[in-house]
């Protein structure tokens, strides 16, 4: 048997999200997006349909990508109210027409949190994300040559787990959504991610507390434990990670609260 | 920051106190309901379960200020991170998805809603009296009723044969020979069991206490607690409505000799 060399094209309408700036106000906008080939991918829909404005002459549609293989995390739109489409466990990048039917409406909409304000049309700012990056998750050390493989004995079973929250792309899907806008889910893998690992222990409390602090400063909500977040999540992060670092934030407040104070900075002795 | 700001002031600190005040709270209703049970024994039980409540006198103070307290924290709490939540999303989506979120987990607040208005209406009933006045236990001829044999908490009399008590099995049976107060009831249960479904669930989570591993048990463990709390009530104003429950008017006595 041979298979069919080109699969039978299909025609959508996109129902798009667009929005000049910050300032303005925005509205959906019906595009016709026609003969398509099934195995494009979503964002390369986008492209022929922003082929056509432009020789319109009309402005194309904003959207943000970069890797376009599902490992930098900035594809970030909303197709029919579930953050890189109907796939599980891929981003937008990778989301193929073949998962839409002939004469399918779309409606594609910028990912929506007070914390992540809209730049254009489909494109919306993250630097939240970097904010609470900043404010803890990496580790202070000397970031010399690479050590040797084996000189930091790890179980296997931690390391697993610990590469299981490094996935995360920082995409910001979890936010997107969930209902009340909450960033745990990143938080908790960042968390999670270097919490487990013995070069994340020295600023272990001290990190959890200021990413969390961050977090709320930014403006995302709290968790509901409904697991929107885990399930929209094109790297299946596991909402248990959330749960540790609650447990993780328990401690460290407890521990901070109960911890003597050093008497001096400056290494002992006045 | 400090421990108190610590709590009351991130995201995280509020649903830990979301979720203790709920141990609290799960804790009490529970409890409750078993007292409440007593009523399908002979009415000396209820009543001098009743009676040895209020014996307790400042230890009861001590329960209800802190049930009070868990409850305005718990309500503080919900109120305070449905506001920031709702902030959180700016504007919001046109076309509106749920993934997999449970119901019970979407109606909390309204849940949580009818429940405080239910909890206002029972305290109104049962412990104030402010309303359904004339069958309060306080009311005769319900403030009389004879013990007819000692009641037991642990093995130790704590109400004596003979003690002159209020008639709270007849006060329950008579409010519950209002209908509508009935349903009232049922159906204020049903909602508060279904906000206890993803409570109990939601704050093993919030505490930490919760992976893939054992949440499905958990989950099986929620549900059992629900539907058994749920019949549990159900049992009470459904026996009166059915008339298998009867108020024992014989029994209510004439003032106790003294
Ligand atoms: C069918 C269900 C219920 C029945 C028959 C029932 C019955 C009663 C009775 C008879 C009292 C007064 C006891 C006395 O002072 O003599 C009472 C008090 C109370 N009930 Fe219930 N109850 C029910 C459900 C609930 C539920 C679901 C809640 C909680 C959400 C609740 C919360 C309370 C509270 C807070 C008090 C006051 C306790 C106090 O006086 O310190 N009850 N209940
Ligand atoms: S464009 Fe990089 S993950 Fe989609």
């Amino acid at each position: 048997m041979v298979a069919a060399s080109t699969p039978p094209s299909l025609s959508v309408t996109l129902r798009v999200w667009r929005q000049a700036g910050p300032k303005t106000l925005g509205q959906f906008k019906d595009y016709a997006a026609k003969d398509l080939n099934p195995n494009m991918s979503f964002l390369e829909m986008l492209d022929v349909v922003n082929d056509g404005l432009t020789i319109k002459g009309e402005e194309p549609i904003a959207f943000a990508h970069d890797c376009r293989e599902g490992i930098c995390g900035t594809c970030s739109l909303t197709i029919n109210g579930k953050p890189h489409g109907p796939g599980r466990a891929i981003a937008t990048c990778q989301t193929y027409l073949r998962s839409f039917r002939d004469g399918d409406i779309i409606v594609v909409e910028p990912f929506r949190a007070a914390a992540f304000p809209l730049v254009k049309d489909l494109v919306v700012d993250r630097t939240s994300f970097d904010q609470i990056m900043q404010a803890g998750g990496f580790i202070t050390a000397r970031a010399g040559s690479a050590p040797e493989a084996n000189g930091l004995p790890i179980a296997k079973g931690v390391a697993d787990l610990a590469m299981d929250a490094a996935q995360c792309i920082g995409c910001g899907a979890c936010v997107a959504a969930c209902k009340n806008a909450s960033a745990m889910l990143f938080v908790s893998a960042k968390v999670g991610h270097l919490g487990l690992l013995p070069q994340g222990q020295a600023e272990r409390d001290r990190r959890v507390l200021a990413m969390v602090h961050t977090m709320d400063e930014a403006g995302f909500g709290s968790c509901t434990n409904q697991y929107e977040c885990s399930a929209a999540c094109p790297k299946t992060i596991s909402h248990d990670f959330i749960a540790r670092l609650n447990r993780d934030y328990l401690g460290a407040t407890l521990r901070r609260a109960f911890q003597p104070e050093a008497a001096t900075t400056d290494g002992g002795g006045a | 920051m400090n421990l108190v700001g610590s709590f009351f002031g991130s995201s995280i600190g509020r649903k830990i106190i979301m979720a203790l005040t709920g141990v609290i709270l799960i804790g009490f209703v529970v409890v409750h309901l078993v007292g409440n049970l007593q009523i399908f024994q002979h009415p000396d039980q209820i009543n001098g379960y009743a009676q040895f409540l209020h014996q307790l006198g400042p230890l009861l103070w001590v329960a209800r200020i802190g049930l009070i307290a868990a409850a305005l924290l718990h309500i503080w709490a919900a109120t305070v991170l449905t506001l920031e939540n709702k902030r959180a999303r700016g504007g919001d989506y046109a076309f509106k998805h749920t993934i997999q979120a449970t119901f019970a987990s979407r109606a909390m607040r309204w849940t949580g809603v009818v429940v405080l208005a239910f909890l206002i209406y029972h305290l109104a009933h049962f412990t104030f009296g402010v309303v359904q006045t004339e069958t309060f236990k306080d009311t005769p001829p319900l403030n009389h009723y004879l013990m007819q044999n000692d009641y037991r908490v642990a093995g130790f009399t704590v109400v004596k044969a003979g003690a002159d008590v209020a008639n709270v099995h007849s006060m329950v049976i008579l409010g519950f020979q209002h209908k509508a107060v009935a349903v009232f009831y049922i159906v204020a249960v049903g909602l508060l069991s279904l906000h206890l479904l993803h409570g109990f669930n939601s704050l093993f989570q919030s505490l930490g206490l919760r992976n893939a591993k054992w949440s499905g048990l958990l989950h099986k463990a929620a549900l059992a607690l629900c539907v058994v709390y749920f019949l549990g009530n159900l049992a009470i104003p459904g026996a009166v409505l059915t008339g298998k429950l009867r108020p024992q008017t014989a029994k209510v006595a004439a003032p106790a000799q003294r």
